[in-house]
């Protein structure tokens, strides 16, 4: 079981009733659950709305668009249905903080789906999960059973003549799905292939409505924000990135774990004394600042990198998903990278020619370097065939392995040479990847 | 007739009609049907289309795009290994090794007495708590070789009780 972590820095907003039992929705009413939705359902759509603009909130899942203004691009006359879809996918590696929400706060996402749809006049919300999170699903599955028994959810909800109905979705393994229009693809029963866009699903998304897909911790913050009003949400980041995110910190530090802190926090102290510094008191040799796709950063970048979506963005990086990996001065960078792309090639759709052979091209360079049978060549190509995948694909996919890629064999050149012309690995053990 | 038992076949039936549009059970009733049977069989794969009212190629073409849905079976205790990046970083390749070498088998073997399966798989998202390994549906984390031997132990007790 995902063990919890605190540290006196965080600012417990989305995280507060971690560990406190509030998947049980008596327990939950009592920590003050549900009184954002009351509010919501009596001020209406464009209050929402307007609270949501205010606290400056960005879309969690990576992508860091502004939730307000995601929501207000919903037209307000439709022919068909609106929806509302909870992206709970979470297979981007390094980042797990979704899991936490899921396991302890699970209402708070059905709370965020209901005010989602009265801000959109959606009357249906779907909540998807990864086919792995079983035993989170079954958790979800259960919450949304009890918000039903309360009236919280079904015909007449809160006893007012608004209807909200919401369904639970498993998944079955796959990251492209991850992807907005990937999602809708599966969760219509098909193949989880990304769509081309225009038009943008909050004009033509599930079954052809407008639809808004929001990360769970997107969703999950709702309720608070609309509780602590948005002016003051926003006041707890920085400027143009409101609030406080859940960081996922793993890989070589004392303390690995999910801490909820402020937009903006600085790297190097999040790494050094939220988390207690790299593990066995060696040293730090690279971070990867949001998950897998977000292009590596070195020790020297870090002294004063706020951790908000434009400082990072900044730096080089990115924020994506907030899952921070930490990498010790023992670690092959080219044996990471090469992990790295595996699990890119492994994922691509197919469906792009830039993405499916390029993938499988630069794992297969990287593998050669790695196992020392490369040349300055293959160096000089993976970096050519990651600079041209950028761009050229219908979904970000590509990117995500390109952009980390070009960052390894840019700040790391001398690595890859090392290990040319039959020399062998200095650090890795592990030549061959069996994952195929 | 149903190739499912009777409470699986009363939670399909719920499944399509969940749904604004039937053919959204698809995903969620494979991975089920496959949890009951062990793999997607001819006969599940027959059934499936026969109840959302598709045809059975189609069924396949999706079941082939997701990694946990299989036409082959796997052991009772299927153990998959998470080597992705924060678990590498903490072992999790130890692990794995570990794992091929107690049971002895490969990725996606099978142990001779049908009890385990083994796979080395990406990313199960429990990065922060690496390395991690998942049994079935069960989560196992923050793992050493001996902890895996005690895991190990535990299914093996589960899966002797229930053959006795």
């Amino acid at each position: 079981m995902p063990k919890l972590v605190s540290h006196p820095d965080e600012v417990k907003v989305i995280s507060k009733r971690f560990g406190m039992g509030a998947a049980n929705i008596d327990r939950y009413l009592e920590l003050g659950g549900y009184e954002s939705t009351r509010k919501a359902l009596a001020q209406g759509p464009d209050w929402i709305i307007n609270e949501m603009k205010a606290s400056g909130l960005r879309g969690r899942g990576g992508a860091g668009f502004p939730t307000g203004l995601k929501w207000s691009f919903v037209p307000k006359q439709s022919a068909k249905p609106k929806y509302v879809l909870v992206n709970g996918d979470e297979s981007e590696p390094g980042t797990c903080k979704d899991h936490l929400i899921f396991l302890h706060d699970p209402h708070s996402i059905i709370e965020g789906t209901i005010i989602a749809g009265l801000a959109i006049g959606a009357k249906t919300g779907f909540i998807y999960l990864r086919g792995e999170y079983r035993y989170l699903l079954e958790i979800m599955e259960k919450a949304v059973a009890d918000a039903y028994a309360k009236g919280f959810l079904g015909k007449n909800i809160f006893g007012t003549e608004t209807e909200f109905q919401v369904i639970t979705q498993s998944g079955a393994g796959a990251y492209e799905v991850g992807e907005e229009s990937a999602l809708m693809e599966s969760l219509e029963g098909k193949r989880g292939v990304p769509r081309i866009k225009p038009p943008f699903p909050a004009v033509v998304g599930l079954y052809g409505g407008p639809t808004v897909i929001n990360n769970a911790e997107t969703i999950a913050a709702v309720p608070h924000i609309l509780q602590m009003g948005g002016p003051a949400y926003a006041a707890l980041g920085t400027e143009r990135n409101g609030g406080t995110r859940l960081f996922g910190i793993s890989g070589h530090v004392e303390r690995p774990g999910i801490y909820e802190l402020p937009m903006g926090y600085n790297l190097h102290k999040m790494i050094y004394e939220v988390a207690g510094g790299i593990r066995g008191g060696r040293k730090l040799k690279a971070v990867v600042p949001g998950g897998s796709s977000t292009p590596v950063l070195l020790p020297e970048e870090i002294v004063n990198l706020g951790m908000d979506f434009d400082q990072v963005g900044k730096a080089g990086s990115m924020l994506g998903s907030g899952g921070v990996v930490v990498i010790d001065d023992q670690t092959c960078i080219v044996e990471f990278a090469l992990r790295t792309i595996s699990f890119y090639q492994h994922e691509s759709c197919g469906w792009c020619i830039p993405c499916r052979e390029g993938t499988d091209w630069l794992k297969k360079s990287l593998t050669r370097v790695h196992a020392g049978f490369g040349s300055v060549k293959d160096i000089d190509n993976i970096q050519y065939l990651a600079e041209n995948m950028l761009g050229r694909t219908f979904c970000p996919l590509g990117d995500a392995a390109a952009m980390p890629t070009i960052g390894f064999v840019k700040k790391f050149r001398k690595e890859f040479e090392e290990h040319l012309d039959g020399k062998p690995c200095p650090y890795a053990k592990h030549v061959e990847l069996a994952v195929v | 007739m149903s190739i499912f038992s009777p409470q699986l076949a009363a939670k399909l039936d719920a499944l399509v009609q969940k749904y604004p549009v039937k053919r959204s059970a698809l995903v969620p009733m494979l991975l089920y049907a496959q949890d009951e049977i062990g793999y997607l069989s001819d006969a599940l794969i027959a059934e499936v289309a026969d109840r959302i009212g598709i045809t059975q190629l189609d069924v396949r073409n999706v079941a082939t795009y997701y990694s946990m849905l299989r036409f082959k079976p796997a052991g009772k205790y299927n153990i998959q290994v998470c080597t992705n990046i924060s678990c590498m970083l903490r072992g999790g390749y130890e692990i794995f090794d570990h794992l091929q070498h107690k049971l002895g088998i490969g990725h996606k073997g099978v142990t001779a007495d049908g009890q385990f399966s083994l796979e080395e798989v990406e990313c199960i998202g429990v990065c922060c708590w690496a390395p991690a390994i998942q049994v079935n549906y069960d989560f196992h984390d923050d793992l050493t070789n001996d902890k895996v031997d005690a895991v190990l132990a535990t299914y093996k007790a589960k899966g002797d009780s229930k053959n006795a």
